[in-house]
């Protein structure tokens, strides 16, 4: 019995180990390593990499980073939990569809539709055009190259890891549960906030951390979208392993933003049992 | 500087990325380059074709060579053209961009490839980490094709470990029809006028981030010296308010739409904007008063490799003037071959001028050196700009 689980599990622990384990191991072992003049890795052990991810400089852009993926978080979260629970109550039958429309756009590179963004939003792009032909402004707007932008792209990366947790925890809600606040007296807007927001939680928070995760480390959208005018921590890691030759410098900064997202799935959880805690003690 | 301009969309980023496909891709190519199929040490020479045979009369260069390129960067028949001369076969590896092709150098201690075509800074990187093979120009007659001027290039005179394969300038594309005055210097970029406001582009690479401002102050574009690179980063930091964006890729499609009406360009990047049919008539390029680089993207040979004879037979092959003609016709780089240029058609070079810079004009640009230790410098002070306002 023991032996045919661990046949089971083999392929997806030798997987783990070797695409996980291995390369956080790597990150770690280089983040005390120093730099060769010419690149790779020379193994003196040094603390200069953790003082110097500690510099003003790369925590205003872990700042920056942060403020950015959580707006792109609140925004994707505002619009995907309405889309999701009108997908919920759709008839059975258009759900299936109306859920494969929502995927669609990740069978398309994300390179690919974030181009797609710039043909929209430039100064000469379709948006500017339309309104200039329909007499609404004189002047372009400045859509492009600035943080509007960087979000617009990230929530519309990001929406579908939004909309489908949040989907699969409104659609396991017992209807029965509902109809009971209502029988009771609850109004809809308080069995929403009391009895549907509260038991959809779970995806909720699965949802925000699916749009919070990518966007922090999201380097290809800034950099498209915000015209490189900014930088975010993935544009620095990226920096500093292809430009700076600096591997032990980038590692160090991987691992600052591995703790970060580790801390906060860590946070998750632990909101989560205590919420389950509660609701059986309740 | 590479190629990929043609493509419209050029992934360089997002694939230059993920090591680990880097390293798949390392992986996969590591097996192939050897005529001789056996794995063994040095010391097991194979017995047909040895590349370690005496001086003397040397055998037909046969077998196989893995070559890493950019996309787009060989004209579509040389291969195969190549390959019915000699009966070499050759595997065309495509990297994005020179970070990429060194990472997974890096990856595999500099082994898995015969040929590696990499901007010049960067094959002086190689060679100081002793990867690049010292060349034997003895077979290489086609060298002889070469200007006298491509081999007074800083980073490898006498092109010991490097051969160049196209060189150029770069400086400042513009909208004839959208500037009031034409661009001369620098300045017109850094502090454009009231007309331009959010209308000028600069290229994103560090090199030529940093290349205006270091030009304008009179410093060399391989500066190390940090307080003159902080005032660079000063000038620059008060450039950026003025900018539509940094780009490296699309910046020419700018100029055609007229988002942009200036832009810092690669001339053979400009030249993708003259080529088009609307509004290219309107776009020229101009080397500005200050100076500027001379960038040249090279051809160097793994001393890892295993077919050596074959390496030299390929290179000697892209030096030959009627095909050096088509990666000119193809990429619309100058290459720094003056029999090669003397065969591109004289309608082409009337269309774009910049394609007949003589070799005397660009070698008074300064050719990109490795920045050595200097290196992560460079990276903090791109990281001060970009994250300058935000």
């Amino acid at each position: 019995m023991r032996r045919r689980r661990l046949i089971l599990l083999g392929p997806a622990l030798a997987w783990w180990a070797v695409f996980l384990v291995v390369p956080v191991a790597l990150i770690l072992a280089y983040s005390f390593f120093e730099r060769g003049t010419y690149g790779g890795v020379v193994p003196n052990f040094t603390l200069d990499n953790f003082a110097r991810a500690l510099d003003p400089l790369y925590l205003r852009v872990l700042v920056f980073s942060v403020r950015i993926a959580v707006t792109a978080t609140v925004v994707a979260l505002l619009i995907g939990y309405p889309a999701a629970y009108l997908i919920a109550t759709l008839p059975p039958r258009w759900r299936t569809p109306v859920l494969v429309l929502t995927v669609l756009p990740f069978w398309t590179s994300l390179l690919i539709r974030t181009y797609a963004w710039i043909v929209l939003l430039n100064r000469e792009g379709l948006i500017n055009r339309g309104l200039e032909g329909a007499g609404l402004i004189t002047e372009p707007l400045q859509l492009l190259n600035n943080e509007f932008a960087i979000v617009l792209g990230l929530v519309y990366g990001y929406l579908p890891l939004m909309i489908l947790p949040i989907y699969a925890s409104i659609e396991r809600l017992n209807p029965e549960l509902r109809e009971a606040s209502a029988d009771l007296g609850g109004g809809p807007f308080r069995t929403f906030l009391r009895v549907t927001l509260p038991l959809t939680l779970p995806g909720i928070a699965a949802g925000c951390i699916f749009v919070f995760v990518p966007s922090l480390g999201n380097f290809i959208v800034p950099d498209l979208l915000g015209g490189g005018l900014t930088s975010m921590v993935g544009n620095l890691i990226q920096s500093q392993f292809l430009k700076a030759r600096d591997w032990p410098f980038g590692a160090t900064l991987s691992l600052v933003l591995i703790g970060l997202m580790g801390a906060l799935l860590f946070l998750q959880s632990w909101l989560l049992s205590r919420q389950r805690r509660e609701q059986l003690d309740g | 500087m590479h190629p990929s301009a043609q493509a419209p969309f050029p992934g360089r980023r997002l694939a230059a990325t993920f090591a680990a496909a880097a390293l798949l891709a390392v992986a996969c190519s590591t097996g192939t380059p050897s005529a001789a199929p056996t794995a063994g040490g040095p010391t097991a020479a194979p017995a047909t074709a040895g590349p370690t045979a005496a001086p003397t009369e040397a055998p037909k260069p046969s077998g196989k060579i893995t070559v890493s390129n950019w996309d787009l960067y060989f004209p579509e028949d040389l291969i195969k053209n190549f390959t019915a001369a000699t009966g070499i076969e050759v595997e065309w590896v495509k990297h994005t961009t020179n970070e990429d092709i060194v990472g997974k150098l890096d990856a595999s201690n500099g082994t898995g490839y015969d040929i590696v075509f990499v901007s010049a800074p960067f094959a002086e990187g190689l060679n100081n980490r002793g990867w690049l093979e010292t060349l034997d120009h003895g077979q290489l007659p086609n060298a002889s094709h070469l200007a006298p001027e491509a081999d007074k290039l800083g980073y490898d005179p006498g092109n010991t470990f490097s051969i160049p394969y196209t060189w150029g300038t770069t400086g400042l594309c513009y909208r004839t029809d959208l500037v009031s005055t034409r661009p001369t210097s620098w300045n017109d970029l850094l502090k454009p006028s009231a007309e331009l406001e959010k209308k000028v582009t600069m290229l994103a690479t560090d090199r030529w981030l940093l290349l205006p401002a270091l030009k304008v102050l009179g410093y060399s574009v391989n500066e190390t010296d940090e307080a003159h690179l902080n005032q660079a980063r000063d000038l620059l930091i008060e450039a950026k308010k003025h900018l539509l964006g940094y780009d490296d890729t699309t910046f020419y499609s700018k100029l055609v739409s007229g988002e942009a009406s200036l832009v810092e360009a690669w001339d053979g990047w400009c030249n993708y904007g003259i080529a088009d049919t609307t509004v290219g008539s309107k776009i020229t390029y101009v080397v500005p008063s200050e100076g500027t680089d001379l960038w040249s993207d090279t051809m160097a040979i793994l001393k890892s490799s295993t077919n050596k004879p074959a390496a030299y037979a390929f290179i000697d092959y892209i030096l030959r003037p009627e095909v050096a003609k088509t990666v000119v016709d193809l990429t619309l780089y100058k290459v720094p071959n003056p029999d090669a240029m003397a065969l591109v058609d004289p309608a082409v070079l009337a269309q774009f001028p910049n394609l007949a810079m003589s070799p005397a004009d660009l070698l008074k640009g300064e050719p990109e050196r490795d920045l050595g230790a200097a290196a992560p410098l460079w990276a903090n002070i791109v990281t001060q700009i970009t994250t300058a306002g935000q």
